[in-house]
C-alpha cells in the first residue's frame, strides 16, 4: 500500500518531455533547453497566470492603492513531505503569514527552488502541484521564479524560497513594538502540531501519531480580526521557536513584561504527550498556522468570538496578558500559582535524558 | 498521559502544601539529588510555593552536568576524525568541553548524531560497516541498562564497527561525599526515583544510618515531590533518619534485577571525576575487561588526553550546595548561557543557568522601582 | 536523570532475539526495548527511559495514591479538560 505521500507523488503523470528525465540532472538549472522545458512543463502549468506566462526578466505588477508589505523567507525541512503539508505548503503559506502579520492581504508571490541533483521529478512535481494548489486557495498569484540546481550531496532535496507582496488592510497595522500594559494575549489555536509532527518523521526519533501538520494562511483570520478591531497591537505567526520565542520578541521591542497562563495554553493531548517523552516544552514548538495577538483590553472578547467563529482559529483562546513588572520578560504563571519564566532558547529544543 | 496527569493535580498538591506548612517548625535544607526533579520544581514553580524554612538545594543529579571535562574533550578528539560516526543524546551537545562542544565539532565536519535511544546506534552501526560509529553512553544507573544492552547487542551480534565512550556516574557514592564533607547543609536527601527504579532502595540504609539523614525517594510529578519533601520534613521534625519510599509505583526494593545482572556483567566500578565536584570514590562506571573490545577510548586512543576545568568556575561549590551560582565570580560576567563556562550553565536547569534566568526578572523589577 | 515517562504496553514481540513492544503514551506510540521485563504482558504500565522499560509502573501503588486525593475530594476538575482538543 502506498502512504499518502506516495500517493500524491505517484499520481502525477509526466508529460513528455521532462519523462527521459526521471531525475534532476545539472542541465535542468543550466539555463539551456532542460531549464526551458521544466519551466513550460512543470511550473508554467501548475502556477498558471497570465503575469507569470509574460515570461519576462521581471514581473511588472499593478498594485491597489494603499501601503505595501513586503516579505521574503526561506523554506528548507527535513522530511519534504509529512502528515498535513509538504515543503510547499510551507513555501506558500509562510510568507503569506509573515505579510498578514504586518495587517496585509498577500497578493504576490515569487518562489525560487534550490534543488539537488538526482531529486525525483515526480517529487519535485508533487511539490510543485502542491504550492500551486495552496496558492490558490490562498488566493496569492505566483508571478516569478528561478530555479538552480546543486551537486548531488550538496541540499536537502529542494529548498524554497519565497517573497511576497500584500497591501495592508489597516490604518493602524499591527507591529511587534505596540504591545501596552493592560492589553491582552491571544492564540488562535492548539500549540506545537507542525513542529511535532515534523519530529515524529525524523531519523531515529520516529513515533506513530495522528498528529497533523497545521499549515495554514491565516489571513482570512487576520481579515476578520481588523475589522472587529481597530485595536489589535500585534500579530505573529510562532514558527519557530514557538509561542514563547515570539512572546519574548514582542516583550523585548515593545519593553513590556508578557505574563501567560500555563491553564489557558491548548495543547492537544499527543503533542503534550511527545513533549513529555522528549523532554520539550510545547511553547518553544513551531507552529505554521497558528498567530499571537496582543489586543486592546476592552476589544479583546470581541476579537476572540469573531477568531473562534473562523475554521483558522476555532481552537483560539485568550493565554494572558502585558503587564508592567519585568519589562522585555516572558514568565508563566504555572498551573499552581507559582511563576516560571520563559527565555529565550540559545538554539533548537533538543531531546533531553534528564 | 495516565499515571502522570494524576500527580500534577493541583488539588492533591495544594493539600501537600499545607500539610508541609503544618508540620514544619524550623529551617531545613533539602537536596534534590536528579536533575530531572530539578527540572520539575522549577519548571512548576514548586520552590516558590514552599514554606520558606524550606530550602531546596539542587544536588549534582545531572549526568550531563557532571560528565567530567576530560570525557568530553575524548568524545570531541573521537568525533573530529573523518570516517567517524558520532552518537550522543541531545542534551550533551551543547555542553563545553575546553576549547568546543559536539554542535562546533559538527559545523567544522565531524558527523555528530543525536539518538534517542542507544539502540538507534547500533542500527545506525549496522548500516554503515564501512565506518566506525561510536555512542557516548553518559548517564546514571537510570540509563546504564540501557548503555549496556546496546554494547551487549553489539558483541552478541558481532557488530564490530560499533563502540561506546562510556563515563557513567553513580548516585550513592555522590550522596555519601556530599554526607561526608564538613562542610554540608544538607539535612535531608531526596533520592532519585529513576535510578531506584533500576537499582532499587536496597543501597540507602546504611547511609542514612551513618549519616543519620532521612533518605527518601522521591518521583519526578509535583504531587511526588512534594510527598517526598513532607516525607523528609516529617521525619526531620521527630528527629528520624530512615529510607523511605515515596515512589511506590515506579520503585520496589530489590529493583530491576535483570537489569543489575546485565550492569554487573558490562561495567566496572571505578573511581571518576565529577565535573566541578573533583574525584568520587568508586562513583562510576566503565566497560570491564569481557567487554573491552567495545570501548571507544581503546579503540581511538584518546585515554592520553587530559583536561584542566577553567579556574575561574565553582561550579562544584554550587553543585554542593556550599555557594549560590550569584556568588561565583564568573557569574554574568565571563559566564552566561551562551558562553557557559560550567556545565551548570549550560542547560536551562542547571542551576547556574537557573539563577541567571531568574536574576534577569529580579534585576527587571529593581530597575522599575529604582525608576518610579 | 530521568526523563521516564509512564506508558501501557501494547504489542510485544522479539526482534533479534530480544523482546520488545509497541507502548502507547498517551496517544504517542513508539518501540520500546522491552528486554529488561521478562514477565510483563500486553496491557501492562511500564516506565519508559531512553526507548528501554526500566521498571513495571505498579498500577495498585499508584491507584493507591490516586484513591486517597479523590477520597479528599481534591480532583479538580481537570481531567475534564484533557480531551477538549482531542476531536479538534
Ligand atoms: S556561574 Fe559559570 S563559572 Fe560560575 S560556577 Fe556557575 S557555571 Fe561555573
Amino acid at each position: 500500500m502506498l502512504s499518502e505521500v506516495e500517493f500524491v507523488i505517484e499520481q502525477w503523470s509526466c508529460p513528455l518531455p521532462l519523462r527521459d528525465y526521471p531525475r534532476i540532472v545539472m542541465g535542468h538549472g543550466g539555463g539551456g533547453s532542460l531549464s526551458a522545458e521544466l519551466i513550460e512543463n512543470l511550473f508554467v502549468p501548475a502556477f498558471r497566470n497570465d503575469d507569470l506566462e509574460a515570461m519576462a526578466d521581471s514581473t511588472v505588477l499593478t498594485l491597489p492603492a494603499g501601503r505595501i508589505a513586503f516579505s521574503t523567507d526561506a523554506y528548507v525541512v527535513h522530511p519534504l513531505f509529512f502528515p498535513g503539508g509538504s515543503i510547499g505548503e510551507l513555501a506558500v503559506h509562510g510568507t503569506c503569514n509573515d505579510l498578514s502579520m504586518s495587517g496585509a492581504r498577500p497578493l504576490y508571490l515569487s518562489a525560487s527552488f534550490i534543488l539537488e541533483e538526482g531529486l525525483e521529478m515526480k517529487t519535485l512535481a508533487a511539490i510543485v502541484d502542491r504550492m500551486a494548489q495552496a496558492a490558490r486557495d490562498a488566493g496569492v498569484r505566483i508571478v516569478t521564479g528561478d530555479t538552480k540546481v546543486v551537486e548531488r550531496g550538496h541540499a536537502d532535496g529542494c529548498y524554497i524560497t519565497t517573497a511576497g507582496i500584500g497591501v495592508v488592510m489597516t490604518d493602524h497595522p499591527p507591529a511587534p513594538s505596540k504591545a501596552k500594559v493592560g492589553d491582552v494575549v491571544l492564540v488562535s489555536g492548539t500549540l506545537g502540531d507542525h513542529g511535532m509532527t515534523v519530529m515524529s518523521r525524523r531519523e531515529n526519533l520516529s513515533f506513530e501519531t495522528v498528529l497533523e501538520s497545521d499549515s495554514a494562511a491565516l489571513h482570512p483570520l487576520v481579515e476578520a480580526m481588523l475589522a472587529a478591531s481597530g485595536q489589535v497591537h500585534v500579530l505573529r505567526d510562532p514558527t519557530r521557536g514557538g509561542l514563547a520565542t515570539s512572546l519574548n520578541e514582542i516583550a523585548q521591542s515593545s519593553r513590556v513584561g508578557i505574563r501567560i497562563d500555563e491553564t489557558a495554553l491548548p495543547v492537544r493531548p499527543a503533542v503534550a504527550s511527545a513533549c513529555e517523552i522528549l523532554g520539550m516544552d510545547p511553547v518553544y514548538i513551531a507552529n505554521e498556522g497558528k498567530l499571537v495577538a496582543i489586543v486592546a483590553p476592552e476589544d479583546a472578547e470581541r476579537v476572540l468570538q469573531v477568531m473562534r467563529a473562523n475554521p483558522l482559529g476555532h481552537a483560539a483562546a485568550i493565554i494572558g496578558e502585558v503587564v508592567a513588572d519585568h519589562r522585555g520578560t516572558l514568565v508563566e504563571r504555572t498551573r499552581f500559582g507559582a511563576t516560571r519564566i520563559l527565555p529565550l532558547q540559545i538554539g533548537e529544543q533538543l531531546p533531553r535524558i534528564c | 498521559m495516565k499515571y502522570q496527569e494524576e500527580f500534577r493535580n493541583s488539588g492533591a498538591v495544594q493539600r501537600l502544601l499545607a500539610e508541609i506548612r503544618e508540620t514544619v517548625t524550623r529551617p531545613w535544607s533539602l537536596m534534590e539529588v536528579c536533575g530531572g526533579q530539578t527540572h520539575s520544581i522549577l519548571r512548576n514553580g514548586l520552590d516558590q510555593l514552599l514554606p520558606k524554612e524550606i530550602r531546596l538545594i539542587h544536588g549534582p543529579g545531572c549526568p550531563v552536568c557532571v560528565t567530567p571535562l576530560v570525557a568530553i574533550d575524548r568524545a570531541l578528539a573521537i568525533a573530529a576524525r573523518p570516517g567517524v560516526i558520532f552518537c550522543s543524546f541531545g542534551d550533551m551537545l551543547r555542553v563545553p568541553g575546553s576549547d568546543k562542544d559536539l554542535f562546533r565539532i559538527k559545523s567544522e565536519g565531524g558527523d555528530v548524531r543525536i539518538v534517542y535511544s542507544p539502540l538507534d546506534a547500533v542500527k545506525i552501526a549496522r548500516e554503515n560497516p564501512g565506518r566506525e560509529v561510536v555512542f557516548f553512553a553518559i548517564g546514571f544507573e537510570t540509563t546504564a541498562p540501557a548503555n549496556a544492552m546496546a554494547i551487549e547487542v553489539a558483541r552478541q551480534q558481532s557488530i564490530r564497527n560499533f563502540s561506546a565512550l562510556v563515563s557513567h556516574v553513580l548516585v550513592p557514592p555522590a550522596i555519601e561525599a556530599i554526607l561526608s564533607s564538613p562542610a554540608t547543609r544538607v539535612n535531608a536527601f531526596l533520592a532519585a526515583g529513576h535510578v531506584c527504579s533500576v537499582m532499587g532502595t536496597w543501597e540507602y540504609p546504611p547511609l542514612a544510618e551513618k549519616y543519620h539523614v532521612p533518605i527518601v525517594v522521591t518521583g519526578f510529578e509535583p504531587y511526588d515531590l512534594l510527598a517526598g519533601i513532607l516525607a523528609c520534613v516529617r521525619q526531620l521534625e521527630r528527629g528520624e533518619a530512615r529510607v523511605e519510599n515515596a515512589y511506590e509505583r515506579a520503585v520496589s526494593e530489590q529493583g530491576n534485577l535483570p537489569a543489575q545482572a546485565l550492569l554487573s556483567r558490562v561495567f566496572t566500578t571505578i573511581d571518576r571525576a565529577w565535573r566541578g565536584i573533583g574525584v568520587i570514590p568508586r562513583s562510576g562506571w566503565a566497560l570491564s575487561d569481557a567487554y573491552r573490545d567495545f570501548d571507544a577510548e581503546h579503540r581511538f586512543s584518546v585515554g592520553g588526553i587530559v583536561a584542566n576545568e577553567s579556574p575561574l568556575c565553582h561550579s562544584g561549590e554550587v553543585l554542593q550546595g556550599l555557594l549560590k551560582p550569584n556568588q561565583c565570580p564568573a557569574f554574568g560576567k565571563q559566564c552566561t548561557p551562551r558562553t557557559p563556562l560550567g556545565a551548570t550553565m549550560v542547560s536551562n536547569e542547571g542551576a547556574c543557568s537557573a539563577y541567571y534566568n531568574y536574576g534577569r526578572l529580579i534585576a527587571a523589577e529593581e530597575l522599575l522601582c529604582s525608576a518610579k | 536523570m530521568c526523563l521516564a515517562v509512564p506508558g501501557q504496553v501494547k504489542e510485544i514481540y522479539g526482534e533479534n532475539g530480544m523482546q520488545m513492544g509497541r507502548v502507547n503514551f498517551g496517544g504517542i506510540v513508539k518501540e520500546v526495548c522491552l528486554a529488561y521485563l521478562p514477565e510483563i504482558a500486553v496491557g501492562e504500565y511500564v516506565v519508559v527511559h531512553v526507548g528501554f522499560a526500566i521498571n513495571k509502573l505498579d498500577e495498585a501503588a499508584a491507584m493507591k495514591s490516586i484513591r486517597t486525593f479523590k477520597d479528599l475530594g481534591l480532583f479538580e476538575e481537570e481531567f475534564g479538560e484533557l480531551g477538549a482538543f482531542e476531536s479538534s
